[in-house]
């Protein structure tokens, strides 16, 4: 049966990545994730896993050898954070150019300069076009679940994009928290094994792959990749659906999750771990007859504007947290992409947490407040020492 | 291996779109006849890469796979590791050996992939690294490489009234390889097929890492006669400009050597990119390439 064990946001990873029988691992050492790596290391060393584990030199050099992998036809892992994530940014496009079904963690951290290893998300929001589809857990067994769920949706013949799996760093990557196991065999079985039909190094069966695209064929790469995103949404459903079924732990729809949006006029927008402070206070206040609500993206790309939409309809004031900044427009990159869907209601964009200022339950509970008489397109930098 | 004894099977087939005279084209031909169909390619972004696998074209028979410009090495690493996973696993690949070859310029070698490169060797990859030297970015349209020998013109190291071409010496790869401890690290050239080929499947049957840089004139790049390009790499190896040896498990020897090493000015009058030299920088040329023949005992 599934055991459960008192494990960090990196530890949930690399279990998830072992219970998928992953075949290859290329990795390199940065704060906050390398936790995950080193299990991962321990995993393979013991015997645990068997899978070939490249010690890299770069997370360059990590993510251009999991696309290669991937694309001999081995099922692979990589783990990364922040500045490791933006050297990989070149390659991040490759990835998804290739449609290969690689599975990254990623530890969310600020980015330099001044360098801070503490968390907000402008790593991973800032590689929103590259084709990856982006997955955000809220607590270390969302991590594990997410990371189960992610091979199953990368490799889905419809979809055949990589997948990265975010989770806060420090918040989720060296807090302990209980985390249900289940068994190897029934995540097999669940995930299903992979055996490629688009991308392999055979040499039987030889296959050009990463060609040369001129004007003439660029384009329709570039389509069929928003394709494949446009799939991912009913399979990101499904997969979280039968998830749900076989291992009885549910998240919203899979790509998004509703708490108390029902009767709330006044509701937050966010992505992370942040929303576990947001349900307290939402439990909090509901206990003095007063109705806040949330709504939790799970899945940032694709990005389910319909669902959000809908999930919205009661609402009237809208606050958008968020933990990176688009310097020169002053908004976050969630308010950027969602506050135009949502025109017949107030917006308000809060910058929380850059570079890992903590965000209090005082300041969740400032928000529902100041949402209500703010006015409209208005951004606040939430918790600025102002001199 | 003999002329007569080359595999007739191309596994790089004609019909690319290099230009008349290509010498990497030459490289990938020679390079496949000797491993042979049990390989994967990686390739570097480069003239090689662009050529060859226009969509919907492909000039290679055997499994290729290019990624980006500095991390051949990196990509040849995960082939490496995922063949061996899914031969331990799930019983692919049968009972012979897969060999990996990865294929990078100049600039893509002693440049940009650099770093990929040397952390590929330091982990003891089984692969092959070909790095073909045409002597500095000529997919860009020639620009000096770290590659780019001593007082060659090219259009970032141009020949000025003040400055006479590229400043700097050659970089010494196969020294920088051969301190990296791999098994096997060799020179050759187009010119000199069955060295050339002899060292590929030397390199092939190698445990480990293994590295090669031939020496591939550019037509385009060089400024000569497109017919010339097996006369001008010949001329490379004859004036003791690039000496073909081998390094196996760290013993020097050298491949071949010249009955009398014929003046660099033979070498130099008949390239454009030389044309801006003066008798006295020809000899301070000749000066550099005698000590260094004096060293490999050439």
């Amino acid at each position: 049966m599934s055991e459960v064990k008192v494990i960090t946001g990196t530890s949930a990873a690399a279990e998830a990545a072992k219970l998928a029988d992953v075949d290859v691992i290329a990795a390199y050492p940065i704060t906050p994730q390398t936790t995950c790596v080193e299990k991962l290391a321990d995993f393979v060393a013991n015997g645990e896993l068997d899978a070939e584990y490249i010690k890299v030199e770069s997370e360059h050099s990590a993510m251009s050898a999991s696309i290669a992998a991937s694309a001999t036809g081995a099922r692979t892992f990589t783990a990364t954070s922040s500045q490791g994530l933006a050297l990989m940014h070149e390659v991040l496009f490759a990835a998804a150019g290739m449609r290969v079904p690689v599975v990254m963690m990623n530890a969310n951290r600020a980015l330099s300069a001044p360098i801070n290893i503490w968390n907000d998300q402008q790593d991973s929001l800032s590689q929103r076009d590259t084709g990856w589809i982006q997955l955000y857990a809220e607590d270390n067994q969302e991590v594990l679940d997410l990371v189960i769920q992610a091979f199953k949706i990368a490799e889905d013949e419809k979809v055949l994009l990589p997948v990265m799996v975010n989770l806060d760093g420090f918040i989720l990557t060296h807090t302990v928290e209980p985390v249900t196991l289940p068994k190897r065999e029934t995540v097999l079985d669940f995930i299903g094994t992979y055996e490629p039909k688009h991308a392999y190094l055979d040499p039987k069966k030889p296959m050009t792959q990463g060609a040369l695209g001129d004007p003439n064929y660029y384009m329709e790469t570039r389509y069929a990749i928003e394709t494949a995103m446009r799939n991912a949404e009913k399979v990101i459903a499904d997969v979280h659906d039968a998830f749900a079924e076989k291992f009885n732990r549910a998240y919203g729809n899979g790509l998004i999750e509703s708490y108390n949006l029902e009767k709330a006029e006044n509701v937050i927008i966010a992505m992370g771990s942040i929303c576990g402070t947001i349900k307290d206070m939402i439990d909090l206040k509901k206990k003095e007859g007063v109705e806040i609500g949330l709504l939790k993206i799970r899945c940032y790309r694709p990005l389910p504007v319909e669902m959000i939409k809908d999930a919205l309809k009661n609402a009237k004031n809208v606050a958008i947290l968020d933990k990176s900044i688009s310097l020169g427009m002053n908004k976050g990159a969630i308010y950027a992409d969602v506050a135009s869907h949502l025109k017949d209601k107030k917006t308000v964009n809060y910058i929380v947490g850059l570079g890992g200022r903590d965000i209090t339950s005082e300041d969740i509970l400032g928000i529902y407040a100041d949402v209500e008489t703010s006015e409209d397109g208005k951004t606040n930098w939430v918790g600025l020492k102002e001199e | 291996m003999t002329g007569s004894q080359f595999p007739r099977e191309e596994l790089f087939a004609p019909g690319h779109r290099g230009c008349a005279g290509c010498g990497a084209a030459i490289v990938a031909r020679l390079a496949l006849k000797a491993a042979g169909k049990n390989t994967i390619v990686a390739n570097a972004t480069g003239c090689l890469e662009v050529m060859t696998t226009p969509y919907p074209e492909t000039a290679w028979r055997v499994p290729w796979v290019h990624v980006a410009f500095e991390n051949a090495a990196a990509v040849a690493s995960g082939i490496e590791g995922a063949v061996a996973a899914l031969k331990r696993k799930k019983g692919k690949y049968g009972e012979e050996k897969v060999n990996v070859i990865a294929f990078g310029g100049d600039g893509g070698t002693a440049d940009i992939g650099f770093q990929a490169l040397s952390g590929a060797m330091e982990r003891g990859h089984d692969m092959v690294y070909i790095m073909y030297d045409n002597e500095a970015y000529m997919n860009t349209g020639v620009q000096r490489s770290g590659s780019t020998p001593f007082m060659a013109s090219t259009t970032t190291s141009p020949a000025g009234s003040h400055i006479r071409g590229e400043n700097r010496p050659k970089k010494d790869m196969p020294m920088i390889m051969a301190a990296h401890g791999i098994p096997y690290v060799a020179t050759a050239s187009i010119s000199y097929p069955e060295d050339f080929m002899k060292k590929v499947k030397k390199a092939c049957e190698v445990n480990g890492p293994a590295f090669i840089q031939v020496l591939q004139p550019c037509t385009t790049g060089w400024g000569y006669p497109a017919e010339n390009t097996i006369e001008m790499g010949r001329l490379a190896v004859e004036t003791g400009v690039w000496p073909l040896f081998e390094i196996e498990n760290g013993e020097f020897k050298l491949n071949y050597r010249p009955l009398k090493r014929k003046p660099i000015e033979e070498y130099l009058k008949v390239q454009k990119r030389y044309r801006h030299l003066k008798p006295e920088d020809i000899s301070v040329i000749q000066k550099t390439i005698d000590m260094k023949c004096d060293e490999y005992g050439l």
